[in-house]
């Protein structure tokens, strides 16, 4: 577990990693990064659920501003969380949970994150 | 299902479990738990409590709205710090940065950044070098510093203990005191595991950032021990050290019969490489983008309140047909301006700019496209940051081109 709590959506799958700064809007929730292959698809009030984070350390701040503007996910699934991810998440208190064979999750799958528990359910 | 057992790794006391539990408020429960993560994710231990903090992601250049927003919040949740706390550089002169010609609605963004701080308790003297100007940590003492320069100057000149702390988990360090035990706070990572023969002639402090900016190349994260430097002054080693973690990511290095841990460690067996003279004049050659530079700027790191006397009795008398800036700290300034070294400056048609430095101020929107610098820190970011070009040369190189 990186940071705690428990919510249910629908998964978005990246394979690729997410770069927060400059990568996702944070009025918005909508990736913005050319040739992301999330590129143009909402975040908001869905499980994102990707390898890693990358770039900037302002990428914190970003997941921060997107829960406080309401257009955050309602949980992060990662298979490596990096220390800018971890720190936003926790800046933001977004459930986020690591370490999981995100190859295994498919965009639309309905998802159970309990990340207290450190569990992911696909339903 | 898809599972992983986690447990927490590191070791909590009873108060430590009441902030994570919390106890003592959302602000400082979240802090705490990415103290904790961080400590989970490094394989620290237990938290040691720090003697001082220094906080980065500071200039509204670096940190954006979406930092701004979120210092605002925290800070009016009432959260205050627990140790002494310094900022880094914000991205202007925070008094005179109207008469310097930075931009209005970055001065405003920057001020409600500042003032989100100064309520969190945070001194908000704002510098890279915060050992020049109030915040001196002992030998030995632990403490979590973010500004990369000043996390090797703190590590390697000063032999107290850091790891190159994120704005975030600085800040964290600061509002509860503590920073994970882990990384460089260790004896056994305070090793060097590189050797680096130094056979050239080190005269000028662009001489030590050109030799910096080399050796971070080919170290990366390493901790390199430096052989043949016969002498150097805090000045230059700060720009070695500012050159290093710039082109590298070095935290902490040892020069043989100069610094404090050199003593403390084994060089032997260790792989060597060589820095001769003609390593040196190739970095001088690959840090020499551009060609005339509209403006001059040294302080980078902050200059020294010996830099800011160097450069004045250069000035003495003279007049300049090109801006020249020497930024450095507030407190050096003060004593600069006492001792008249401010009005030699001026008066030669130069500034000596307080607070920021050209890295993080938002110098590409002044209007300036070639920038003057003796720093290879400067020189390394500068294309990057500010999409500058870079004429890299010593001090009296550089004021030569732009003296009438």
């Amino acid at each position: 577990m990186i940071s705690p709590g428990k919510a249910k959506g629908e998964a978005i799958v990246s394979k690729e990693p997410i770069g927060f700064y400059g990568g996702i809007d944070a009025k918005t929730g909508i990736v913005i990064e050319k040739g992301h292959e999330l590129e143009g698809k909402s975040v908001k009030n869905k499980i994102l659920v990707f390898p890693q984070g990358k770039g900037s350390t302002v990428g914190s701040y970003v997941i921060y501003g997107l829960k406080k503007n309401g257009v955050a996910p309602v949980a992060i699934v990662n298979k490596e969380t990096e220390t800018i991810v971890a720190t936003g998440v926790i800046l933001a208190g977004i459930p986020c949970v690591d370490g999981i064979d995100i190859d295994k999750i498919k965009t639309g799958d309905k998802l159970v994150v309990d990340a207290d528990q450190a569990i992911v359910e696909i339903g | 299902m898809l599972r992983i057992t986690w447990r927490d790794r590191v070791d909590l006391t009873k108060e430590q479990e009441r902030m994570l539990s919390g106890e003592h408020g959302e602000v400082l429960q979240r802090m705490f738990r990415l103290l904790v993560r961080l400590g989970d994710i490094y394989g620290a231990d237990r938290m040691i409590p720090v003697g001082s903090v220094q906080v980065a992601g500071v200039s509204f250049k670096s940190i954006g709205d979406p930092g701004l927003e979120f210092l605002e919040d925290y800070a009016s949740e009432g959260a205050k710090v627990q140790v002494l706390t310094y900022l880094n550089p914000p991205g202007m002169d925070l008094e005179n940065w109207k008469d310097l010609g930075f931009p209005e609605d970055f001065a405003e963004k920057q001020m409600r950044i500042m003032e989100a701080f100064r309520k969190m308790g945070i001194i908000t003297t704002a510098t890279c070098t915060p050992y020049l100007a109030g915040n001196l940590p002992r030998f030995g003492g632990h403490v979590a510093w973010s500004e990369s320069s000043a996390v090797s100057f703190v590590n390697s000149v000063i032999g107290a203990r850091t790891n190159r702390e994120g704005g975030p988990s600085a800040l964290a360090a600061a509002l509860c005191g503590v920073t994970p035990n882990y990384g460089l706070h260790l004896d056994e990572n305070r090793k060097p595991n590189i050797v680096v023969k130094v056979g050239a002639d080190l005269k000028f402090n662009s001489d030590f950032g050109a030799l910096g900016y080399y050796v971070g190349k080919q170290v990366k994260k390493g901790i390199p021990y430096f052989r043949g430097i016969g002498g150097a002054n805090t000045d230059q080693l700060k720009a070695l050290g500012a050159a290093m973690a710039a082109s590298g990511a070095v935290a902490l290095y040892h020069v043989e019969n100069l610094t404090l841990e050199a003593h403390l460690v084994d060089p032997k067996g260790l792989e060597t490489i060589e820095v001769g003279e003609k390593e040196l004049k190739e970095t001088y050659g690959k840090l020499n983008t551009g060609k005339d530079p509209d403006i001059i700027i040294f302080g980078c790191p902050h200059a020294s309140l010996r830099e800011i006397a160097a450069l004045a009795s250069k000035l003495e008398g003279k007049r300049l047909k090109k801006p020249v800036w020497i930024c450095t700290s507030r407190v050096m300034r003060e004593a600069a301006n006492r001792m008249g070294f401010t009005e030699v400056i001026e008066k030669a048609g130069g500034k000596v700019v307080a607070d920021t430095c050209m890295v993080v101020s938002p110098i590409e929107r002044m209007g300036y496209k070639t920038t003057g610098v003796n720093s290879g820190k400067a020189a390394n970011y500068l294309p990057g940051f500010c999409k500058q070009e870079v004429v890299f040369g010593n001090i009296d190189e550089l004021l030569k081109r732009v003296l009438e």
